[in-house]
């Protein structure tokens, strides 16, 4: 498939202690495993399996995603940061492929 | 006892309607069954209070191929009081999983948006599991124009 192209939007700076908002997007066709082709066969299962986001190696928030999400995943969550660093994103593909991506923020 | 044509009608519309009654019931019961078992075993046996957690979802949604839901638990996130993990859960889906979200001390609030697919008209059902062992669910209903299953 198309590569797929991760997109992130976390604010650039932040006050120690804040909650902020993270919004991730990742281009995928997440094809559940229960659509058919024209000549009826399954069209098999490739979605992202998992997400995962990391602040200066520490967890921050997971996800396990099954085929009820939609195409191309949409995760808003939060994250209180309480110095600068940076944050990690993983998306786990099905196929065994992962998509990373990350993200500064500074802390004043 | 002797029947006439008239009654010997009604008799077979009646058990007739009867028939496709029994049918439609049962499968929405299952997918509730399952759905029952997949939460018993998310939270280990133990039965979900209500409250606390608050399920965001489109009364209709006109596309159940991206619906958008979001889920919030009330929580200091500190301590004892911390959120684990949610799992949404549709009952009408083919499978009823949707996500399971998991939640650290620096996810500051335990709140998350996402966008899901709904087949048809049907419940979905959000259940958080703290740190401390209590389990909370809310369930809401919504109304599906278009199914997003494919098929």
């Amino acid at each position: 498939m198309a590569k797929a192209k991760p997109r992130v939007k976390v604010p650039k700076s932040a006050k120690a202690g804040e909650v902020i908002t993270i919004k991730t997007l990742i281009s995928h066709k997440m094809e559940s495993g229960q659509r058919k082709d024209k000549a009826g066969k399954v069209i098999p299962r490739n979605i992202i399996n998992k997400f995962t986001c990391e602040f200066n190696g520490a967890k921050v928030f997971g996800c396990d995603i099954d085929p009820a999400i939609s195409a191309n995943p949409y995760l808003e969550f939060t994250a209180k940061v309480n110095e600068s660093g940076e944050f990690k994103f993983s998306w786990f593909d099905d196929d065994g492929s992962v998509y990373e991506t990350s993200k500064k923020i500074e802390v004043k | 006892m002797k029947l006439d044509r008239r009654q010997v009608l009604g008799l077979t519309a009646g058990a007739a309607v009867l028939a496709v009654a029994g049918v439609r019931v049962s499968p929405v019961s299952a997918a509730a069954e399952e759905t029952a078992k997949r939460v018993m075993q998310f939270t280990g046996g133990k039965k979900p209070e209500a409250g606390k957690i608050t399920l965001k979802a489109p009364e209709i949604a006109e596309n159940g191929n991206t619906v958008p839901i979001s889920v919030s638990v009330e929580s200091a996130m500190s301590g004892n009081d911390v959120v684990a993990s949610v799992i949404i859960l549709a009952e009408g889906n083919p499978n009823p999983e949707v996500a399971t979200f998991h939640f650290t001390e620096l996810s500051g609030k335990a709140s998350a948006t996402t966008r899901m697919r709904l087949a048809k008209t049907q419940n979905v059902v959000a259940v958080a599991k703290m740190k401390d062992g209590s389990v909370y669910s809310v369930t809401r209903q919504v109304k599906v124009t278009i199914g997003g299953c494919g098929g």
